[in-house]
This record gives structure tokens, C-alpha cells and sequence, in this order.
């Protein structure tokens, strides 16, 4: 079997695997990163968003070979020091979640936003978001999450 | 998904050779529509040939009056070019509006050509920029590239490594996408420059068209009420789920109008 090398949230990680496993199975079957999520595995949904190389990718449509050598991040890479990233602090404060199943793709994303844009309109955010679904908050407070937490990195 | 071998090929020349190797090889651009394909066992290819690791295949450079673009330059690249963006304002924009930021990070020009959905945004460009398409083999005119839905000029085992598109003088893009892909409803490219006045249509029909009519009105003047008066008849157009072949045909006047009108 193939072996894949790869960096995920700063660790140094190699493994054994198919050459039609995907990221996300790598990830959440082999590493127990199981803060991925897999919502619709065809490409819709983005709850699988993961960074690779610091974009912002589907984790669902990627061969994990297709990140060998690669820098990925996942949601658990996010904190630091048991303190929350600012976009997860802004989606607790401004209740950007319910169920929370779309939450770690949404977070992953809109920080590849800012990344992009550090001061998005509300437009661009809802446009930049057309790769997430979320099937319970109607989006409004994601919104103001990343509008908030777009504030709060500018400084 | 069936299995298969993966290859990660440094160079053009070992992609090839790994694709001439196989007994069912295939490509593998940014995997936005391959990898779905291989999930529904719609294809088994034995090997993968994954072209990511190909520096050559990548960038976006100017070159003699035209904008060469690699065939593994995401949509992302384009769209976010300070060259493209001088250049062909519109080629830009028209990589911005495909899909959701995650497709258009993995997704490149290479993979979408190649696959030629009917719906898909590039081919617009692609024959309304009147761009040639280069492969590891010989060059290919936008007007034969695209031959019929989901077909291309491309043998078997040809690899796309470039588009490269002559810099027009006015050039403008607008579709009308599905809400939920953003996929081409209908898209017009509209562009003038040394490539000559083209109107290229993307959506509307089985594969990519031009507009004679719509060419001949703006050759004698650049201007949206040149095209007021050109309509298609939708004989042959596409109907399904998401819009009649009467809308369609309707939906190209409209968006040829727009083209015009941002065209810059
Ligand atoms: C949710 C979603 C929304 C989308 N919305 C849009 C949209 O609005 N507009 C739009 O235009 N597209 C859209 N797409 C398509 C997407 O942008 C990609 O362009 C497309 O999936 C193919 O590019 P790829 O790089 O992913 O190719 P792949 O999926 O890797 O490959 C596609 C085909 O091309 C072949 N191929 C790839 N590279 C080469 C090459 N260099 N030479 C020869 N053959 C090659 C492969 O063998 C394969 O058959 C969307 C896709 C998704 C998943
Ligand atoms: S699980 Fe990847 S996009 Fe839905
Ligand atoms: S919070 Fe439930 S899907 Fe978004």
C-alpha cells in the first residue's frame, strides 16, 4: 500500500493508505481527527473544509495522496494553548451554531475569508459562505460571527 | 470508489509515460468532478495519474500579446491575478464566479476544459477569447477544440499543458448560474480584439457556440444596442430540471446584452 506523509495541525504524520482513500477518511479513521465532518461527500456541503497549504479545500474530494508533502490544518489545529481561536470564540459568542454538525467547516472557511479579506462586507461574506450549507441557523449569526471576529483580529 | 494504482508524476514527460503504462490510465487535475465520478463507479480508470506535483504545468505568464495560463492554474489563480485582472478583466471574473471558494482552490482551467460540461464557464472564454489550446503534443484552435458535449479535440493519452489567450481590446462575461452550483444556466462570453468580434455561448446548447449574428452587429460597433435586436431560436438547445430550451434561448439575448455592457 502506498504511504502519505503529510503535517497536520503542526505534527508530522505518515500512514498507510489506498489510493482511493480520501483526506477526510485519512484523517478522521486513521488520525481520529474526527472534528472533520462528512455531511454530503459529493462536494455540496463544505462541513469537511480543512486547509491544505493554507487554502481553504473539500477534505471529501481529495485523495490523501493528493496532499502528500502538503501542511494541512483541521479544526483542532485552530486553538492555541487551550484558548479558542477568535473565530471560534465569535461563533460561541454570537451563537453561529445550533447543531453544530456544519460548525468546523464553516470556521475553517471563513478564516481562509480573512485570511483573504480581513474586512469583509456582509455581501462578501455571504457569497464567500456559498460552499457551506447550514441547515439551522439561516446563517444570519455566522454572519455576525466572522463580521465580529473580522473586527476582533484586525485589532 | 474501486481502487487503483496513483501516480505523482514531476514532469509532463513522466505523466505521460505513466499514462502510455497504464492499461486504463487517466488524469487528475484538481479532482472537482473526476473524483465524484470515480464515488459513483461511473469510471474504474487502474491508474490515477495525479498531475499536482507538476511545477510546469502552473502559473500564469504574458507573452507576446497574449496571456498564457498553465493547465493546473486553479480558478483561484486566475481570479485573483493582478495580471489577469489588468489584462482580460473579464477572464477574471469569470473564474471568480465558478462554484464556492473551495472548488475554485482545487478545480483548474486544464481539468475543465478537458471535461467540456456544457455548462461549464471556461469554454465561454476559451472560444470567446478565440485562445489556443497547447498539449504535450501540437496546439489547438478554441473553434476545434470543443466538439460536442463532454467531447473534446484531445486523442487518448493527450495532455492539456497551457491555454494561452490573445489579450483583447474589450472583453465582457455574464451568466446566469444555477442557484445551487453556479453552474452556466447560460454564459456569453463578448470580446473584440486580435482574435477578431466573437460571441461565444456556454450553457445554452450541447457544448460551447459563437453567435454570427452577434459578431457581425458588434464588428460594426461595440455597443449593447448593436446587439439589441440578435435572439437565438431554440432548436437544439438544452432543457432540463433548471430551465426550458424557450428560456434558454431567451436567457442568451439577455446575457449577451450584459457582456456587451461590461465588456472592459
Ligand atoms: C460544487 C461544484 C460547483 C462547480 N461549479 C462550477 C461552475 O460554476 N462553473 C464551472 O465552470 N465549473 C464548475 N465546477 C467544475 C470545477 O470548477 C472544475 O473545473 C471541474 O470540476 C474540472 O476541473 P478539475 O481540475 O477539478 O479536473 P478533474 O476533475 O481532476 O478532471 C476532469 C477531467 O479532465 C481530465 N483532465 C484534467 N486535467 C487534464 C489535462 N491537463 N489534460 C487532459 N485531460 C485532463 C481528467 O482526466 C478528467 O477526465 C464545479 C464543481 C463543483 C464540485
Ligand atoms: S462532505 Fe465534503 S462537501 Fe459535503
Ligand atoms: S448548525 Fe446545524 S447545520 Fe449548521
Amino acid at each position: 500500500m502506498p504511504t502519505v506523509s503529510m503535517t497536520v495541525n503542526g505534527q508530522a504524520v505518515t500512514g498507510e493508505v489506498e489510493g482511493r482513500t480520501l483526506l477526510v477518511q485519512f484523517l478522521r479513521e486513521q488520525l481520529s481527527l474526527t472534528g472533520t465532518h462528512v455531511g454530503c461527500d459529493t462536494s455540496q456541503c463544505g462541513a469537511c473544509v480543512v486547509h491544505v497549504d493554507g487554502e481553504s479545500v473539500k477534505s471529501c474530494s481529495m485523495l490523501a495522496l493528493q496532499a502528500d508533502g502538503a501542511e494541512v490544518t483541521t479544526i483542532e489545529g485552530l486553538a492555541s494553548n487551550g484558548s479558542l481561536h477568535p473565530m471560534q470564540e465569535a461563533f460561541r459568542e454570537h451563537h453561529g451554531l445550533q447543531c453544530g454538525f456544519c460548525t468546523p467547516g464553516m470556521v475553517m472557511s471563513a478564516v481562509d475569508l480573512l485570511k483573504k479579506n480581513p474586512n469583509p462586507d456582509e455581501g462578501e461574506i455571504r457569497e464567500w459562505l456559498e460552499g457551506n450549507i447550514c441547515r439551522c441557523t439561516g446563517y444570519h449569526n455566522i454572519v455576525k460571527a466572522i463580521q465580529s471576529a473580522a473586527a476582533s483580529m484586525r485589532g | 470508489m474501486y481502487d487503483f494504482n496513483h501516480h505523482r508524476p514531476g514532469s509532463v514527460a513522466e505523466a505521460a509515460s505513466a499514462l502510455a503504462g497504464a492499461s486504463d490510465g487517466k488524469l487528475l487535475a484538481g479532482g472537482m468532478t473526476l473524483i465524484a465520478t470515480l464515488k459513483q463507479r461511473l469510471a474504474s480508470p487502474s491508474d490515477l495519474i495525479d498531475l499536482g506535483a507538476i511545477a510546469e504545468l502552473k502559473g500564469i505568464k504574458e507573452d507576446g500579446g497574449a496571456l498564457v495560463i498553465g493547465a493546473m492554474t486553479t480558478h483561484a489563480t486566475v481570479a485573483n491575478d493582478a495580471t489577469v485582472k489588468a489584462k482580460i478583466p473579464a477572464l477574471a471574473a469569470l473564474a471568480e464566479g465558478i462554484g464556492d471558494a473551495q472548488v475554485r482552490n482545487c478545480g483548474t482551467i486544464g481539468g475543465s476544459i478537458a471535461n467540456n460540461d456544457p455548462a461549464a464557464d471556461y469554454p465561454a472564454a476559451v472560444v470567446g477569447l478565440g485562445a489556443t489550446v497547447h498539449t504535450d503534443k501540437r496546439q489547438i484552435a478554441a473553434d476545434d477544440f470543443f466538439t460536442g458535449m463532454f467531447e473534446t479535440a484531445l486523442d487518448e493519452g493527450e495532455i492539456i499543458t497551457a491555454v494561452s489567450f490573445p489579450i483583447p481590446e474589450k472583453a465582457g462575461y455574464a451568466k446566469f448560474a444555477n442557484p445551487a452550483s453556479r453552474y452556466a444556466i447560460v454564459g456569453v462570453m463578448a470580446a473584440s480584439g486580435p482574435a477578431g468580434t466573437r460571441v461565444a455561448v456556454t450553457g445554452a446548447g450541447p457544448s460551447v457556440f459563437r453567435i454570427g449574428d452577434a459578431e457581425a452587429a458588434l464588428g460594426s460597433g461595440f455597443s449593447a444596442d448593436a446587439v439589441s435586436g440578435v435572439t437565438v431560436g431554440a432548436d437544439g438547445l438544452n432543457a432540463d430540471m433548471h430551465a426550458s430550451a424557450d428560456y434558454r434561448a431567451h436567457l442568451v439575448s439577455v446575457m449577451l446584452r450584459r457582456a456587451v455592457e461590461s465588456a472592459s
